[in-house]
C-alpha cells in the first residue's frame, strides 16, 4: 500500500462516503460513467462528486445541459452500448422533466425485450427537506418509483450505507433510483471500506426494542433514534428498522419486529397519503394482524406541497409527533 | 402561398432530388446518387417488399388477428433510402411506422406483426441487428439515440479513419416528434458533444389529424441552424435522393463531424393507424396530388425506361412479396402467446422474493380453478 493509499477505516461525513464509493465503483469498472448538471469541476452543489472529473476525466464524469430528460435519456444509450451511467439529479423537484424517461423507458427496457438488454442505471436524487431551502428543493417523491415496476428504489440513511449502498446500486444490472437524503450529507461516521456489506435489498434493525416498532428510512432513521432514546426515560424500549430498501420492500424483519412488540409507527417525510407508510401498514396488517394491539400509525408529511423553509419544522416529523404516535399506538 | 392544388403550404422549400416523380435522373450541386442499377432495382424490389406487408399486415388488422397497425404507405422511398446508407455496424432507432427501416436492418417482419398482434412488446435483439425497439412514446428515442453515439464515441468507434469500423446512429422521428422537448434535448445534447447522431425526420404532413403547420411555422430542416449543425431537406418519395443525403450525413457523423438533421419530405397516404379515420380531417385533393410523388412508381417508370429492369424483373418482385406475405399470414396466426407468469421473468435481472410471493399467489389462485373443474 502506498503512501497516498487512505486508511481502510475512516470517520466520513455521508456526501464524503458516497464520494468514495463512486471513486470505487469507478476504479472498479471502466464502465461506470458520472452524468450531471455541475458535477464536474464544481463536483455537484453538495459536492458529492467533488474531484472525480479531474481523476477521471470529462469522458466519464460529464458536466450535461441543463436537460434532465437528456441527462436519463443518453444514460439508455449509453446502456445499449454496455456503460453504467449514474445520473445526478441536482435536487428532488427536479427529477420530473426525466419522470417519462425513467418510467416509461428505463424502467420497462429489460422487460421490453424479454429480459435481453439490461438497464444499469442509477439515478441518484438529493431529497428531503430540513436544510431552509427554496421551493421544490425539499421534496420526497419516492413513492412514485416505489410504485413502478421495473424499478429498484433505495435510499441510505448513514455514511456506511451511503459508502456500500451506492456501488451495490452501480454494480446492480437493473436500474435503481437511489435516494440521498440531504440533510444528513455532512453527519459523520466510522466507514471501514473492508467490511462486508450487507444486501442491498434488505432492510435493518438499527435499535433493538421489545415495546413498540418504528418503520422509517432516509433522513428520518436519525429522527426515530433519537426518538427512541427519548422513550427509554418514559420507561419504553423502541424497535427501530431502517427500511433501506423501498422496492422491493424488504418487511421480513418488520414483521418479526411487529409480532414481537405489538405496536407499529411509520415514518415517512413525504405526503402521508398514498405514500410508503400506507404499503407498509396494509402489509404489517395482512401478514401481522393477531399480534397488533393497534391499527398501524403513520407519522408523514402532510397533504399539502411542501411549506415554505421557515415553517418546514411544523411539517416535518420530528421526535415529539413520532413519540405522540406511540403514546397514541398504546392508549388505543 | 401555394398555387398548387392539393400542395402542403411549405411544398415549394427546395428539397434535394435526384429522380423527379416522372422517373428522370436529375442533377443536384451537392448531393450524387453513387449507386448503380443493380441498387436501384434493390430499392424497388424492397420498397415493394415492404409495401406488401404493409397491406398485409392491414388486412390481418381487419380480420381480427392484430390489435392495430400503423401504416407506411407512401414512406417507403425514405425508409429504404436511409437503410439502405446504413452500414451494418450503425444503429437505427426508428419509430413505430419505420417497416421498411426494420425489415431492410434484417429484423423478420413476423417481429413487427407480433408486437401489434399484442402477443409481445417488439422484442428483437436489440444487438442483432444494431437497432432499437419501436419507439411509442413520441420522441423518447432522440436522446437514447444521443447516448448511444455518446457510447460509440466512448468505444473508439467515430473519426478513426477505418470505413469498417466508424460507426453513427441514425434517430428516426416525425413532424409530430419534432414537437416533443425530447427531440429539442436529443438536439442540444448531440451539438454539445458532438455526437455522430443523424437525425432522420419524416415529415408526413400529418400527427394524426394535425397538419405539420400546427408543429412549426418554419420548414423542420432549418431548426438545426438553432442548435449549430447542418439541415437540409430532401425529396422523402426520392430513394436516390434520401439515400445520397443520409449517405452524406452518416460519413459526416462516422468521421467525427457531428450531427446532422434530415427532413425528408413525404406524405403518409394511409391512415395514421388502422384505427384513425383520415377522411374527418383532410382532403382527396392531397392525396391526388402525393399519389403522383410516388416513391414506387418513379423509381419503376425510371428502371422500364432506361432498360435497368424488364418485365421478369417485376414479376420476380411481386412473387416474392406475395410469397413473404403468405408465410407472415401463416406464422402470424400460430405465433405463441406468453403466460403472465413468463412476464414477471422479465421485469428483473435480479429478481425479487416480493415480486414471486406475488406470483405464487395468483398462481395458486388460478389453480384453483383448474382443481374444480
Amino acid at each position: 500500500m502506498s503512501d497516498t493509499a487512505p486508511a481502510p477505516v475512516r470517520t466520513m461525513t455521508m456526501a464524503k462516503a458516497l464520494n468514495a464509493g463512486l471513486r470505487r465503483a469507478m476504479e472498479d469498472d471502466p464502465k461506470v460513467l458520472l452524468a450531471g448538471e455541475d458535477i464536474g469541476k464544481l463536483g455537484g452543489v453538495f459536492r458529492v462528486t467533488e474531484g472525480l472529473q479531474k481523476d477521471f476525466g470529462e469522458a466519464r464524469v460529464i458536466d450535461t445541459p441543463l436537460a434532465e430528460s437528456g441527462i436519463v435519456g443518453t444514460a439508455i444509450g449509453l446502456a445499449v452500448r454496455g456503460y453504467r451511467t449514474v445520473c445526478e439529479i441536482q435536487f428532488d423537484g427536479f427529477v420530473f422533466p426525466a419522470f417519462d424517461q425513467i418510467v416509461t423507458q428505463v424502467a420497462r427496457i429489460r422487460w421490453r425485450t424479454m429480459g435481453r438488454t439490461p438497464m444499469p442505471i442509477v439515478v441518484r436524487i438529493p431529497y428531503g427537506g430540513g436544510i431552509g431551502a427554496i421551493e421544490h428543493h425539499s421534496e420526497s417523491p419516492e413513492a412514485y418509483f416505489a410504485h413502478t415496476p421495473g424499478l429498484k428504489v433505495v435510499t441510505c440513511s448513514n455514511p456506511v450505507d451511503a459508502y456500500w449502498m451506492i456501488q451495490q446500486a452501480i454494480a446492480s444490472d437493473d436500474p435503481v433510483i437511489f435516494f440521498e437524503p440531504k440533510r444528513r450529507y455532512y453527519e459523520k461516521a466510522e466507514v471501514d471500506t473492508t467490511s462486508t456489506p450487507l444486501p442491498l435489498h434488505s432492510s435493518r434493525i438499527v435499535r433493538p426494542g421489545r415495546d413498540a416498532t418504528l418503520i422509517a428510512y432516509g433522513p428520518m432513521v436519525k429522527t426515530c433514534v433519537e426518538a427512541a432514546e427519548a422513550a427509554t426515560d418514559e420507561g419504553r424500549e423502541l424497535e427501530v428498522v431502517d427500511l433501506r430498501t423501498l422496492s422491493p420492500l424488504d418487511l421480513g424483519p418488520v414483521f418479526d419486529s411487529v409480532r414481537r412488540t405489538g405496536h407499529a409507527v411509520v415514518v415517512h417525510e413525504a405526503p402521508v397519503s398514498v405514500g410508503l407508510g400506507a404499503e407498509v401498514a396494509a402489509r404489517i396488517t395482512e401478514e401481522c394482524f393477531y399480534s397488533l394491539e393497534a391499527p398501524v400509525l403513520r407519522v408523514a408529511g402532510m397533504d399539502v406541497p411542501y411549506p415554505p423553509s421557515r415553517i418546514e419544522e411544523d411539517y416535518l416529523p420530528d421526535l415529539d409527533r413520532v413519540l405522540d404516535a406511540v403514546d397514541r399506538s398504546f392508549s388505543y | 402561398m401555394s398555387e398548387v392544388r392539393g400542395a402542403r403550404p411549405d411544398e415549394a422549400e427546395p428539397a434535394v432530388q435526384l429522380l423527379t416523380p416522372e422517373g428522370e435522373r436529375v442533377e443536384h450541386p451537392d448531393y450524387a446518387f453513387t449507386g448503380d442499377d443493380a441498387m436501384v432495382r434493390d430499392f424497388y424490389a424492397q420498397m415493394a417488399l415492404v409495401r406488401r406487408v404493409d397491406a398485409e399486415a392491414i388486412a390481418l388488422q381487419r380480420q381480427g388477428e392484430l390489435g392495430l397497425w400503423p401504416s407506411s404507405l407512401g414512406q417507403e422511398g425514405a425508409q429504404i433510402g436511409a437503410a439502405y446508407a446504413m452500414r451494418s455496424q450503425d444503429y437505427a432507432f426508428p419509430t413505430y411506422r419505420e417497416h421498411g427501416v426494420t425489415i431492410t436492418r434484417g429484423i423478420d417482419p413476423l417481429r413487427l406483426l407480433a408486437m401489434f398482434r399484442g402477443v409481445d412488446t417488439g422484442s428483437w435483439d436489440v444487438l442483432e441487428h444494431n437497432t432499437y425497439m419501436y419507439s411509442i412514446i413520441i420522441g423518447t428515442q432522440a436522446v437514447q439515440a444521443t447516448g448511444y453515439g455518446m457510447g460509440l464515441e466512448r468505444d473508439g468507434l467515430v473519426g478513426s479513419g477505418d470505413p469498417e469500423r466508424d460507426a453513427a446512429v441514425v434517430c428516426f422521428f416525425g413532424d409530430g416528434a419534432s414537437s416533443q422537448g425530447d427531440i429539442s434535448e436529443g438536439l442540444v445534447f448531440a451539438a454539445s458533444y458532438n455526437a455522430p447522431v443523424v437525425f432522420f425526420c419524416s415529415n408526413n404532413q400529418w400527427a394524426i389529424s394535425e397538419p405539420s403547420e400546427r408543429q412549426s411555422r418554419a420548414p423542420l430542416y432549418r431548426r438545426a441552424a438553432g442548435f449549430g449543425f447542418p439541415g437540409v431537406r430532401v425529396d422523402g418519395n426520392d430513394a436516390l435522393a434520401v439515400h445520397a443525403v443520409t449517405t452524406a450525413a452518416l460519413e459526416r457523423a462516422r468521421s467525427g463531424n457531428g450531427p446532422t438533421f434530415i427532413e425528408a419530405y413525404t406524405y403518409r397516404m394511409g391512415a395514421h393507424t388502422t384505427s384513425d379515420d383520415p377522411t374527418k380531417y383532410r382532403l382527396a385533393d392531397e392525396l391526388e396530388h402525393w399519389r403522383a410523388r410516388d416513391p414506387l412508381s418513379r423509381v419503376r417508370t425510371y428502371l422500364e425506361r432506361s432498360g435497368a429492369a424488364d418485365a421478369a424483373f417485376f414479376d420476380a418482385v411481386d412473387a416474392d412479396a406475395d410469397a413473404l406475405a403468405t408465410r407472415l399470414r401463416r406464422e402470424c396466426l400460430t405465433l405463441p402467446v406468453p403466460s403472465l407468469a413468463q412476464t414477471f421473468d422479465w421485469v428483473y435481472a435480479e429478481p425479487s422474493s416480493e415480486l414471486a410471493e406475488q406470483l405464487a399467489r395468483h398462481q395458486a389462485y388460478a389453480d384453483s380453478f383448474e382443481e374444480a373443474r
